[in-house]
């Protein structure tokens, strides 16, 4: 096509060519750009991550450190796992490798008070990205969401790291807009219905059987 | 999953009887049938019935005869490389271009040929694995861009990529033992960064994928228009298969080297513009069927999608169950019953992160029990040493694609991929450590306090509710889509300081049952009308 040149979204980049050493610098502006306006991509960030192992002299550390902490932010995915499966050993027993896999372990081990905690102590880790003490809460209540009908205040305020009046700001809003409710004058949240805190309401698929089976009979039947 | 043999592609029965010594190549007689001296150069000369072998398959690929090609392809290569080049080379392409006219395609043919055979016979050394990789460049750009027009069977095609990943694999190890190379070859390695270099290995399957717009061709396909996958991938108008079937395998050799580099996320992405759960082009090579489902099951197995590799290696090793007898004879037999015994041993790996026997088809789970009852049952109590053999016997051939800094002191490296591979598996183990204690408790009671079921479990009960929270992110995993599945056997919630176990009946499943009888009924059945009485 002659004349004007489309610009190229780095999703397409990574999409066409994805094994092209050459869109490196594209990838790890990319990483930058998703911290600073709090958007995320796994496939663009597994692609640099394999362009680093292919060409270990040009992994950038700092960059790594990003898309992992972005990687965390997207628990309950798995995402840092998968990272981690592309960056070399040498490299994890080192920091800030070390620190992050240690807030990983109790961020997937549900031990959000511990997790707090060590992410108190290391904030200059984090607090390069933005959008990350939110996204660490929205994890723990879909956590607390798929197990409790019926949570004490004080396990959710451990696990969002929020007390007091901030606290009660926070259920204000949810009880306003995600239809939680407060019982025994705010000591109990009750926590909106899904399939996952009422397994009752699984669909019971114990005597329905799929119409492929029984079209396995058709023949037989005649 | 219904086999369909499909026009040529046939890869069992035909060929592998002993009428085979009646084909035309052979006509001329075994007299040079026996095996070379030792020492003796068998790539200088060329026996009266290779002569043979080249003219007739050259023939038969000019006429487009998929059958016959198929026929000398699997059957007489193998029977003249079982008895004349058991430990030696075939003769070398410049030997027996002249009986095929020089045809420049043909001899790359050859050589792939010549060169798999050597790599299952005999140990490469640096300067061939450096001439086959040229040979595969050859290969590939010809293919890409020479406008080729032949029809080859699939089975050859899937063999290529097959094999041309698995030297690229070999390729890695080979380099990553620095110890072992002498100072010739690591003078030679250090001039030869582009061979079997894993960005050109990636792009030449991607440019496969992409000059044969299979992409295209398979998404037309899920509206319906279904031909690549009617023909099998044969194009009966006398055009040439070669390109496309390239690419559609190339898909799957991009999950393969995806795996191999521990990009399980985009090995899947990979696959998946084909539907394991639909007959498809990958059914009619049975070891690209093994090689799809292995890697698609371990694949999910790292992303801790277990339902899904539970329900797929159940579904191949079904397969396998019933149809092994038909493929004793090939000679990709040995490379079936290995995936066959690395794919239990992963089944016990997932049954016993995440207990779901129903799923299980019956004969499997004998000889799943068979194989590995016992491990399974240490595993479900934790006991890391048995995940570490079963992952380690069953694990991919991980690879460093990177080059070595030859300035530094020499290391084996070629350890390193697995290791890491299986360290963060082990840690996932750990982690979930809990969870199967959890598990048998909440099978016994249909409600019960944290604190009861706290001191049962001999915690404290914030560290039950803890690893409550843990048990349900585990066994809860998050689809592409943002879908949460819960793959949980048994599930709960907590009101309060209560835990409320689900209702886990097990429900029997008449309806499977009687289905299932009246099938095998039927088979009997028609068996019995076959029966001829004297």
């Amino acid at each position: 096509m002659p004349g004007a040149q489309v610009p190229i979204t780095i999703e397409q980049l990574v999409a066409l060519n994805p094994y092209n050493p050459d869109i490196l610098p594209d990838l790890e502006n990319y990483v930058e750009e998703q911290v600073a306006t709090q958007t995320y991509s796994l496939d663009a960030n597994l692609c640099l991550l394999r362009l680093y192992q292919f060409q270990p002299a040009r992994l950038d550390v700092r960059i790594v450190a990003r898309m992992l902490v972005k990687a965390l932010m997207a628990l309950p995915a798995t995402d840092f796992n998968l990272c981690m499966f592309l960056i070399p050993e040498r490299l994890q027993m080192e920091e800030p490798f070390l620190t992050l896999a240690t807030l990983a372990h109790f961020l997937e081990t549900a031990h959000f008070r511990e997790f707090w905690d060590e992410a108190n102590r290391n904030r200059d880790i984090l607090e390069v990205v933005p959008g990350f003490e939110r996204a660490i809460q929205g994890y723990a209540i879909h956590v607390l969401s798929i197990t409790y009908q019926r949570l004490p205040r004080s396990i959710l305020a451990e696990a969002i790291n929020v007390e007091g009046l901030s606290l009660d700001k926070f259920l204000e809003y949810q009880v306003n807009n995600n239809g939680w409710t407060l019982e025994k004058g705010g000591q109990l949240v009750v926590l909106p219905a899904n399939e996952d805190n009422h397994p009752v309401l699984r669909k019971s698929s114990a005597d329905s059987i799929p119409l492929e089976h029984v079209a396995r009979l058709f023949p037989v039947l005649g | 999953m219904a086999y369909d043999a499909g026009y040529g592609g046939r890869d069992y029965g035909g060929g592998y009887d002993d009428s085979y010594d009646d084909r035309p190549e052979f006509r001329d007689g075994f007299r040079d049938l026996q095996p070379p001296e030792p020492g003796f150069d068998s790539t200088n000369y060329v026996p009266d019935v290779v002569k043979s072998f080249v003219v007739y398959l050259y023939r038969h690929i000019r006429q487009k005869n998929v059958y016959e090609i198929h026929q000398m392809y699997e059957g007489s290569f193998q029977k003249l490389s079982e008895r004349l080049f058991k430990q030696s080379y075939w003769p070398a392409v410049e030997m027996i271009a002249p009986y095929v006219e020089n045809d420049h395609v043909f001899c790359l043919l050859y050589k792939e040929m010549w060169f798999r055979h050597l790599y299952a016979r005999l140990q490469p050394t640096l300067e061939q694995r450096c001439d086959s990789w040229d040979n595969y460049c050859n290969l590939f750009q010809v293919i890409l861009h020479g406008n080729v027009n032949m029809q080859l069977p699939n089975q050859w095609l899937w063999d290529m990529v097959d094999e041309f990943i698995y030297q690229f694999q070999s390729f890695c190890q080979y380099r990553a033992k620095l110890k072992q190379r002498t100072d010739h070859e690591l003078a030679l390695l250090k001039q030869v960064d582009e061979v079997w270099n894993v960005i050109g290995v990636m792009n030449y399957l991607q440019a496969l994928i992409e000059k044969s717009m299979i992409l295209q061709i398979l998404d037309e396909e899920k509206d319906g228009n279904v031909t690549f996958t009617a023909t099998d991938g044969y194009d009966y108008h006398g055009g040439t298969n070669v390109l496309k079937v390239l690419g559609y395998f190339s898909i799957v050799g991009l999950l393969r080297v995806h795996c191999l580099l521990g990009d399980y996320q985009s090995g899947l992405r990979a696959l998946s513009p084909i539907d394991i759960n639909q007959p498809g082009v990958f059914n009619t090579v049975i070891g690209c069927q093994i090689t799809t489902i292995y890697y698609y099951g371990f694949a999910n197995l790292m992303l801790r999608r277990y339902l899904n590799a539970i329900k797929s290696f159940n579904q191949v090793l079904l397969y396998i169950f019933k149809t092994k007898q038909y493929h004793q004879r090939s000679s990709q037999y040995d490379q079936i019953l290995k995936k066959n015994e690395q794919m239990y041993a992963l089944l016990a790996i997932c049954l016993s992160l995440c207990p779901h026997p129903k799923l299980v088809e019956e004969n499997v789970n004998n000889l799943l029990r068979e194989k590995y009852g016992e491990k399974m049952l240490r595993m479900q109590r934790s006991e890391e040493a048995n995940f570490d053999e079963l992952f380690s016997f069953s694990c991919p051939k991980f690879v460093t694609p990177s080059l070595p800094n030859y300035n530094e002191p020499l290391v084996n490296f070629n350890q390193d991929a697995y290791r890491l591979q299986l360290k963060l598996f082990l840690s996932e183990v750990r982690q979930q450590q809990l969870l199967s204690g959890i598990r048998s408790f909440l099978k016994l009671y249909t409600t019960i306090s944290i604190s009861k079921l706290a001191s049962f479990m001999d915690v404290n009960e914030p560290t039950l509710r803890v690893a409550l929270l843990m048990y349900k992110h585990k066994t809860h995993v998050i689809n592409d889509d943002g879908s949460v599945l819960s793959n949980a056997d048994v599930d709960f919630y907590v009101a309060d300081d209560m835990v409320h176990i689900a209702d886990t009946k097990v429900t029997k499943h008449f309806g499977d049952y009687f289905i299932q009888h009246i099938s095998k009924f039927d088979e009997i059945i028609n068996d019995l009308d076959q029966v001829q009485l004297e």
